[in-house]
Formats: C-alpha cells, structure tokens, sequence
C-alpha cells in the first residue's frame, strides 16, 4: 500500500511539474493520470497492490469532496443573487448534454457494428 | 461547568483535529442515512454531509479557513485519487479500443455540449464571469473540475457545489430523457450519464446494469480528462470572440 501509494504521489508531482514548467493550463493531477494510464497500458495493467490502493481511495471518492463542497458556505451571496442563471444553466445543459451524447453514441456504435459485420 | 465546557471549545477551535473528526462523523452519517434510503439520489451522502457541517459551522460561528485547517487532509486526497482514475479506465481498455472512435466523437461532442450550454444559458440570464467560469467544467468530476475551474478564474468552490448539484440532477433526470428518446441500449445510457453527470450518474448507472456502470465510469474519466484538455484553450478563445 505504501509503494502504491508513493507511485500515486509520484505521478501526481510530475504533473504538478510539467503543468508549471511547460505553463499548461491543465490540472496536474489530471497529466499524472494521462501518464500512469499510458504506463498501464504499457505494461498490461496494474500490480495487486496498486490495484487495491487505487480501490480503497476510490471507493469513497466523495468524502474527499465534502471540504471543497462545505466551501459553499462562501458563497451564499452569489446563490442569492444569481440562482436562477445557474439552476437554468444546470438543469438545460445536463438534460441537453444526456440527450447529445445517448443520440449521437447509439448513432456512431449503430453504424460501426454494422461495419464490422460486412467485414466479418 | 459552563466555563469549562467554553475553555475547552476555545482549545479545539484552534486545532485541525475537530474540523477533520467533524468532515469525517458528518460523511459517515450521511453514508448511513443514504443505505437506509435505498440509495435514492436525492440523499447523496456530500450533499447531506455538506449541509451538516455548514449547519454545525454556522451555528458555533465557526469560519471556513478554520474548518478548512483540519478538513484539508482529507481535501489533499483528491489529488492522488484523481491520478488513481487511471486503473479503472485501463480495466475498460479493450471495450474503449473497440469503439475508438464513436467513442471519442461523443465526448468531443457532449463535452462541448456540456459545457458551453451551461455557459450560454448563465449568459443569456445574466450570469457573473466568474459565475460562468464556475460553472463551465460542472459535468466533470469535482477534483478535476476544481482545477479546471481555477486555471479558467472560476471559484473552485463554487464549482465544487455545482458539479455535485449536477451529478444529482442528472442522476434523477436521465431515465426520462432515454424514455423520451427511446435510448434503450445499456452502454449507450450509462456512456451519456457519466458524461453528463460524473460519478453520482455512475453510481446510479451501476444500479441499472453492470454495463451502463461501467461504459459510465468510463465516460466520466474520458470526459475529465477532454473537458481539462479542451475547455482551458477554448472558453477563453470564445470570450475573447465576444
């Protein structure tokens, strides 16, 4: 558990480093995960202690939003005044985004699967 | 009694122990409370947790940045985990390699979607630029979309509240959407849930099938990932347009 998670730390502070010295404007976290996929990949998958590692940090993913999310309490003016551009901009853009993807996914597959049965 | 009890307060107020032990009691009694509801998305455990402690805060005139000093061990964690999302998207490699690129035209796509509806309806109504920058990467996971939230100049905190009150809309929302639609296929309803609403859509898509959880856990991660490699390049191009 200690290596996997060091491996973890590891990953996440080269992409903390690229993202600062190359000025990307990408979280750093999100490169290390770029770059541990393209490793597992690589390497035919994770080890069993890097497995159960990323598991156990996994499985309750959202405590680890419970401070951001209690960050809230900052922000009770801006709720206030601006409630209805963001509950709109919610509830249009979640609904708009399920019904693009599902439309244009079923499309796309549709249309590969029928490919790949001529060639078979 | 009364003095000591106040004695005592002060002492604890100025250590991380209590805002780290309260994230941790809140957490876990709005994880109970969500089993005893049979999971119904209206009782996500942060959002329940969330209202706990701003509510125990609130009425002990506790403020963040003190809180905070205890609860960010346990905020730090988002950062290894978020690079640990990498061994649940290589366990559907061989599924995403397979539709490759149906796959990928969809995220462009939908994140897109995602993101620049919700900043053109905030815009229309009259939203805050940080309002709006907020509320941009609000389908992507919330380690990830704090962090993209901050390098677009949005509140990172804001996005936080958004992103979970997305994941819930979507999570209650989605199963009306693919009615009307007559989406019946399992891998594309779970894909277009964890795309638009991140890990509380994947949770509730893998209570409809293991296969609409899993093509939804590998949404949520592929759309993390586009959405931090787009939206920072994009959004800015497109207000400097306006």
């Amino acid at each position: 558990m200690l290596a996997a998670l060091t491996l973890l730390l590891v990953f996440q502070l080269v992409g903390e480093v690229l993202v600062r010295g190359l000025d990307l404007p990408i979280p750093g976290p999100v490169v290390g995960m770029a770059m541990l996929l393209a490793v597992l990949v690589i390497r035919n998958g994770p080890s069993e202690d890097l497995r159960g590692t990323a598991n156990g940090l996994l499985q309750h993913l959202s405590l680890l939003f419970v401070p951001a999310g209690t960050g809230v309490m900052l922000h009770f003016g801006r709720l206030a005044d601006e409630w209805l551009p963001l509950l709109a901009a919610l509830a249009v853009s979640t609904l708009l985004s399920i019904a693009v993807s599902a439309l244009l996914l079923g499309a796309l597959s549709r249309r590969a699967g029928a490919r790949s049965e001529d060639a078979s | 009694m009364r003095d000591e009890f106040g004695e005592i307060w002060v002492y604890l107020s100025t250590t991380p122990l209590l805002g780290l032990t309260l994230t941790l009691l809140a957490y876990q009694g709005a994880w109970w409370l969500y089993q005893r509801a049979n999971q119904n998305p209206l009782l996500n455990p942060v959002l329940i947790a969330v209202v706990a402690l701003v509510s125990v805060l609130m009425l002990t005139g506790t403020d963040y940045d003190t809180y905070f000093d205890g609860a960010q061990f346990v905020h730090f964690l988002l950062g290894p985990a978020t690079v640990a999302l990498a061994i649940p998207l290589y366990a559907q490699w061989q599924r995403l390699r397979a539709l490759l690129l149906p796959v990928l035209l969809t995220l462009v796509v939908g994140s897109l979607t995602a993101a620049l509806s919700a900043v053109g309806v905030a815009a229309a109504l009259g939203a805050s630029r940080e309002t709006m920058m907020s509320l941009a990467p609000k389908s992507v996971t919330t380690p990830i979309a704090m962090g993209i939230a901050e390098s677009l100049g949005g509140l990172p905190s804001l996005t936080a509240v958004l992103v979970i009150l997305t994941g819930i809309f979507g999570a209650v929302a989605a199963r009306y959407v693919f009615l009307a639609l007559r989406i019946e296929d399992h891998a594309v309803r779970g894909f277009a849930i964890g795309l638009a609403s991140h890990g509380i859509g994947t949770a509730r898509a893998f209570q409809v099938s293991e296969q609409a959880g899993a093509f939804a856990a590998l949404a949520m991660g592929l759309n993390a990932l586009v959405t931090a490699l787009m939206l920072p390049w994009i959004l800015p191009w497109l207000a400097s347009l306006l």
